[in-house]
């Protein structure tokens, strides 16, 4: 079957529909799947904003600010934006190899496309449970309203969910073409880009010849528009622009990607037999 | 349907098979041409033709690494054919599976069904994604022909294998399947349980005018299902013909004897293809 043909003929939004469903019956039936959305990020929150509470005394006791308000724990916030969409996306997928569902799904009407709608409605869903009660949180410990942020808020959200799919979907893609011996893809891949993405620090303090690469990642332009926001008090829309047009970039490629293992899996022929 | 079994299983009384109704479409259901697949080392499927005519049952059968899982994997487009085609109810599945995948279905080993999920859940999904039309009507007529009730609101993963496999065929039967594709679908069930399931995909086919292709290697599901045999061996065909055929040609009085004539390389008919040299193939594959 043609590239086209797989990723563009008979979309159903009907179908899309029932596959979140199938996600949406797994987290009701599982609290430690629920939990474990919700804890984690609420961990890394609470342990870094103390960490902001620590410097910024510090910076206050040696006449200096270290670092700006807010800026560890919405860096933070935002890092669990990117992580946890990425997540959301690559851990429904991973269900249905853990199940070995995914022989019934691929011999389904069920498009590839399909599924990958259905794992990014997933993702915002899996996000909306675990990011949102963790910014309260924030509120509550930290006096740090993310929700402050405004239009800002919405651009990062978006470049960050964007990045976080394209990558979801090239792993995704490894894991139907190579089994669950790739699993620990989907949990690290992302922590491969993290010290380039610039998270708790500015882009400047990388030497220079690692710069240029920095600015390819999206995120990079999300986290030192974060810091530019609550610094300086400016939004910069150049900077959320840049990243939505390397994002678009890399989510074609990412559906190019999925799509190419997927066909290599046919040839591999090891739909029939995920596992490791 | 009749007899209740000691499992508490609801019999289907046995029906007469049926071939396809006249007049119906002479294309056949499956035709399978030249198909080979190879992987780097291996020749798993060398050149194979066949075709199944609508409303029979054909069986694959073969010992271990015969090449029937991956002849049915290539016929569901799971698995991409290094050369040769297969289309299914006139549609070349390598170019245009979406056409007709709604009208098939399959039930393999090879796969199972989410275990947090209650069966009901399990099978409103697949109902949805096959776009059947008043789901849960379909959902309680498999339910009680089935013999899901009793546990239809249970998680899939705490059923027993019986059980797990009546769920699996309830999944296969969900949108009324033309084509049916069966990958060992008794494989270590009690016998019991295997009669049972046998006496419902001929009734299924019985009732529908489905095509079945089984892959199996056990002789009393073929013997009972099958209107026609495909043996087949180090992923070539050795044998295609009805079973009293086989019978005859192999000079045996069972299904077994000839399979174990095919498997030792014995008898009429066996030597023929065995012998060929996978690597030659491969390597002419290759080139």
């Amino acid at each position: 079957m043609s590239f086209a043909a797989e990723v563009f003929c008979g979309f159903s939004a009907a179908r899309v529909k029932a596959l979140v469903v199938r996600y949406i019956y797994l987290l009701r039936s599982s609290w430690p799947r629920l939990f474990e959305l919700i804890y984690w990020p609420a961990v890394q929150m609470i342990t870094w904003g103390f960490i902001q509470r620590y410097l910024s005394h510090v910076g206050t006791a040696g006449g200096a600010a270290v670092v700006g308000a807010g800026t560890l724990i919405g860096a933070m916030l935002l890092w669990d934006i990117l992580f946890r969409g990425q997540l959301g996306f690559s851990a429904s997928f991973l269900e249905e190899m853990w199940s070995r569902n995914v022989g019934n799904l691929l011999m389904s009407p069920l498009r590839p496309m399909e599924f990958v709608a259905a794992l990014t409605v997933m993702s915002v869903i899996r996000l909306v449970l675990g990011v949102v009660p963790v910014t309260l949180l924030a509120i509550l410990f930290f006096g740090f309203n993310l929700w402050g942020l405004g239009l800002g808020l919405g651009a990062f959200f978006i470049n960050l969910l964007l990045t976080s799919w394209s990558i979801g979907l090239l792993v995704s893609g490894l894991l139907l073409r190579n089994g669950l011996g790739a699993e620990g893809l989907a949990w690290t891949f992302m922590f491969m880009i993290m010290p380039l993405a610039c998270v708790y620090y500015p882009v400047a303090v990388l030497p220079a010849w690692l710069q240029p690469i920095a600015w390819m990642l999206p995120p990079t332009y999300v986290f030192e528009g974060l810091r530019a926001l609550l610094d300086q008090q400016v939004f910069r829309g150049d900077l959320m622009l840049q990243a939505l047009g390397i994002n678009v970039i890399l989510f074609v490629g990412g559906t190019v990607a999925f799509v190419a293992l997927l066909q290599s899996s046919r040839r591999a022929g090891t739909l029939l037999q995920v596992g490791e | 349907m009749a007899a209740v079994g000691g499992d508490g299983l609801v019999s289907p009384s046995r029906v007469p098979l049926v071939r396809a109704p006249a007049g119906a479409s002479t294309r056949p259901a499956i035709a399978v041409e030249g198909l080979t697949k190879a992987y780097k080392t291996s020749l798993a499927v060398n050149d194979i033709s066949f075709s199944v005519a609508p409303g029979s049952v054909t069986a694959l059968l073969g010992g271990n690494g015969a090449g029937k899982t991956t002849t049915i994997g290539m016929v569901m487009g799971l698995v991409a054919p290094t050369r040769g085609t297969v289309r299914v109810l006139g549609v070349d599945m390598a170019r245009n599976r979406y056409a007709v995948l709604h009208r098939m279905n399959f039930e393999s080993p090879y796969v199972d069904m989410p275990h947090r999920l209650t069966v009901r859940q399990n099978l409103r999904v697949f109902a949805n994604l096959y776009g059947v039309k008043r789901g849960e009507d379909r959902i309680a007529e498999l339910a009680a022909s089935l013999a899901l009730d009793e546990f239809i609101d249970r998680q899939a993963g705490m059923l027993s294998a019986g059980q797990k496999t009546r769920v699996a065929l309830a999944k296969a039967l969900i949108n009324t399947p033309e084509v049916l594709l069966l990958d060992e679908p008794t494989a270590s069930l009690d016998p019991d349980t295997a009669d049972w399931i046998r006496a419902e995909l001929e009734a299924y086919r019985s009732t529908h005018g489905a095509t079945i292709l089984l892959a199996s290697h056990n002789m009393a599901e073929v013997e009972r299902l099958s209107d026609r045999v495909i043996i087949m061996r180090r992923g070539e065909i050795i044998a295609d013909d009805t079973i009293p055929a086989l019978l005859a040609r192999f000079g045996r009085s069972s299904l077994e004897d000839v399979f174990l004539d095919v498997a030792r390389a014995r008898g009429h008919g066996a030597e023929a293809a065995v012998d060929a040299a996978p690597a030659d193939a491969i390597a002419e594959i290759g080139r």
